[in-house]
């Protein structure tokens, strides 16, 4: 999990720093960045803009173009769910409705304590263990609504 | 000698526990006191079984499976490191008629070594292919690939050694070896196994292709859904780095080949070639007008070889074992062996590489063993998202790229993903529009605007509002998606469409249904999920 300490410039100009002379830095960049902070904030796009001696509206336009990068903080966990056609295949929408409905929230939600940010993906390449989903970057398969549960309640139990 | 255990690394495995088996393992090794050790090997793709456990001994390798870690003490009292009889005993790995059954090629090693062993690598057979290689011209590199009849297994099926031949025969001070890492398809991930549990044969496959095309760099852009694979890529090439099997003099022959992998982020149109390259130089993921063809003018204006990880991870064992002895394998115009992943609703789920031929209910039925539901099988996909929705009536369809197209289906990257009689079609093909819709690049209105259209539309015909003419209005936008769209993903999501009104039309004349399952769980707007 991240550190969750928040937007910090300084941090934010050391990891573009760091990337900022590969070939192609763009990606790299964003995806250190929210690495370091869960999203992409909106104040390190002049930062990055000027690293690479890019246009704001060309940083934003890559930003807003992919669907990983986030313009808010997500919950301290992140669970993506996996809608796609094998884990359809196996009810993978009722285990997610499931979900949503113990969160209170709807995919690309976050649950108002913070705790849960849940988002739809499009497979996860475990599709002989369907239905799947991704916890904190790991990755579960056969995941019943039961085992939804479970995770859940196991992520709330360590923090 | 030192017992060897072996607990899969991959991610499915892990996904079910394996890393819990693993600990298990070596908990109970260090408290009885017993010379044995925990190997972390790829996954063998029989994925119903995982975690697979396997131990070494005088008779082969014996697996079990599924084990859990309460059980892992139980196998040991059970003499299981002997082989022993236990309830999850499986016999003689490559016994099990799922394994022996199919012809590994490009899979050779997956499941066997460890996969960041490069001397595992070597003693199996690794690093045969470059040896060779280096010891050939380009153009006799190329024109091994070309006579094997390797077709790229991305999904288009475009001949490997044609793509190579081009950027060969263009000048230039530099070149690229980009490897199409991003296996978006539902229902695919033969190149995860491959790059966790064999990461080394895409290392030197991407090598052999610098060699013969003249490029000294490389590039795996990798989808974001993967992280696991990412480390494990990493690790690869800071070992064949460390070993001088990549840098400024690859395997002491005075040659360069660099490489690194990038991360995509999390849109299905980067697996599209040039909104990768696009991608990979940091812009917006959006498809380039063809020509100039990538292999003339590609990664940062330079010809570049694009190519899926599976087409790269073939090449080493075309190099060691020649032309002839990969094309002897297959039918027709799809020569060597097709690396079909079976998914979904399916009793035994997993990686089944065999020439090409086989027929989809063979895959199904003898390899597969039907739904995993026990509920009559209704439709199949193939080919990803953009592949056709089949009716068990063409089951027979043979798993060959023109037998597909002649059906209006497509074979794809070799996913399968089957359904139970629970499926609903319509409901399909509005998830196949959404899809478009969602992961549309933007770049051409059909594609933009259709896909959008698409849903509406599909809303009514379900909710039962002027049915005929909505059918009809499909069938129309349908066509201007196929004639008018830049790329394929706006110009074949008329497949599973169409497919499922073709094939299923009872599906698409219900009485007006309570809202889909899937209205529940529509997605929020959110600026996270565009
Ligand atoms: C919408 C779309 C998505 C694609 N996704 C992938 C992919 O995830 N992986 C891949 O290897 N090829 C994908 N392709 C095919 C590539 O454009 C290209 O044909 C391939 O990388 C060439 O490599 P190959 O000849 O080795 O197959 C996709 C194509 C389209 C139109
Ligand atoms: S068909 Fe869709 S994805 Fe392809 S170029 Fe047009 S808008 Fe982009
Ligand atoms: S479709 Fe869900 S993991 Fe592949």
């Amino acid at each position: 999990m991240r550190s969750n300490q928040g937007w910090d410039a300084d941090r934010a100009q050391a990891r573009i720093q760091e990337l900022e002379r590969l070939p192609g830095a763009l990606l790299p960049i964003l995806h250190a960045l929210q690495d370091e902070f869960g999203y992409v904030d909106k104040a390190a796009i002049p930062l990055v803009a000027r690293a690479l001696n890019l246009s704001h509206a060309e940083v934003h336009g890559v930003v807003s173009f992919y669907h990983d990068f986030r313009h808010d903080e997500p919950g301290r966990h992140v669970l993506k769910m996996c809608r796609a056609e094998a884990c359809q295949s196996m009810g993978c929408e009722n285990m997610i409705r499931h979900v949503e409905n113990r969160l209170g929230i709807k995919l690309g939600g976050t649950t108002e304590d913070r705790s849960f940010t849940v988002e739809a993906v499009y497979c996860l390449g475990n599709c002989a263990l369907s239905p799947a989903v991704m916890l904190d970057g790991k990755l579960y398969g056969r995941v019943s609504s039961d085992v939804a549960d479970f995770l859940i309640d196991e992520a709330k139990r360590h923090a | 000698m030192s017992l060897k255990i072996f607990v899969p690394g991959d991610a499915a495995a892990l996904s079910v526990g394996a890393e819990a088996v693993a600990k298990a393992m070596t908990q109970q090794i260090a408290s009885r006191r017993l010379d044995a050790s925990v190997v972390r090997n790829g996954s063998r793709g029989m994925f119903w079984l995982e975690p697979l456990v396997e131990v070494e001994t005088p008779r082969g390798r014996i697996a079990y499976g599924p084990v859990t870690a309460e059980e892992v003490p139980g196998l040991f009292d059970a003499g299981f490191l002997e082989g022993k009889p236990h309830r999850l005993h499986l016999g003689v790995t490559e016994d099990i008629p799922y394994l022996k059954k199919q012809e590994r090629l490009t899979f050779a090693r997956c499941g066997i070594t460890d996969p960041l062993s490069l001397s595992d690598y070597v003693s199996h057979g690794g690093y045969r292919g470059l040896e060779r290689a280096l010891t050939l011209t380009p153009q006799a590199i190329v024109e091994e690939v070309t006579n094997s009849g390797l077709r790229g297994r991305g999904g288009a099926g475009f001949p490997t050694g044609i793509k190579w031949k081009t950027v060969l025969n263009t000048p230039s001070h530099q070149k690229y070896i980009v490897c199409n890492a991003d296996e978006g398809d539902s229902g695919t991930y033969a190149d995860r196994m491959i790059m966790e549990g064999d990461p080394f044969v895409l290392i030197e496959g991407m090598t052999i292709a610098g060699f013969a095309v003249g490029a000294t760099s490389g590039y795996i852009y990798l989808r974001s859904e993967y992280p696991h694979a990412f480390r494990q890529l990493q690790r690869a090439i800071a070992i064949a780095y460390d070993k001088g099997y990549l840098g400024e003099n690859v395997a002491g022959s005075g040659k360069r080949f660099d490489l690194e992998p990038r991360i995509g982020a999390g849109a299905y149109i980067c697996g599209e070639e040039t909104s990768l390259l696009e991608s990979l130089e940091g812009k917006r993921g959006q498809i380039r007008f063809k020509p100039p063809l990538p292999a003339l003018k590609g990664l940062f204006g330079q010809p570049t070889v694009v190519n899926n990880v599976i087409s790269l991870a073939t090449v080493p064992i075309i190099m060691d074992k020649g032309a002839q002895y990969y094309r002897d394998f297959g039918m027709g115009k799809s020569r060597g062996t097709l690396t079909i992943q079976l998914a979904g609703n399916i009793k035994r789920g997993g990686l089944v590489e065999k020439a090409f031929g086989l027929t989809l209910r063979e895959a199904i039925y003898d390899f597969g063993g039907g739904t995993a539901s026990g509920r009559p099988l209704r439709a199949v996909q193939a080919g990803g998202p953009l592949g056709a929705y089949f009716p068990e009536s063409l089951l027979d369809t043979p798993l060959d790229y023109e037998a597909f197209a002649e059906r209006k289906g497509m074979l794809g990257h070799g996913g399968i993903v089957v359904f139970d009689d629970t499926v609903d079609l319509a409901h399909q093909a509005r998830f196949a529009m959404e899809f478009c819709a969602v992961e549309s690049c933007g770049k051409c209105t059909p594609c933009r605007v259709g896909s959008t259209r698409g849903v509406e539309v599909i809303d009514k015909i379900i909710a039962n509002q002027d049915r005929v003419q909505n059918l009809e209005l499909l069938g129309d936008l349908c066509e201007v998606l196929t004639d008018g769209s830049l790329c394929a993903l706006g110009g074949l999501i008329p497949f599973p469409v169409q497919s499922a009104v073709r094939h299923f039309p009872e599906d698409f004349d219900k009485p007006a249904p309570p809202p889909p399952a899937f209205e529940a769980s529509k997605t929020q707007e959110t600026p996270s999920w565009r």
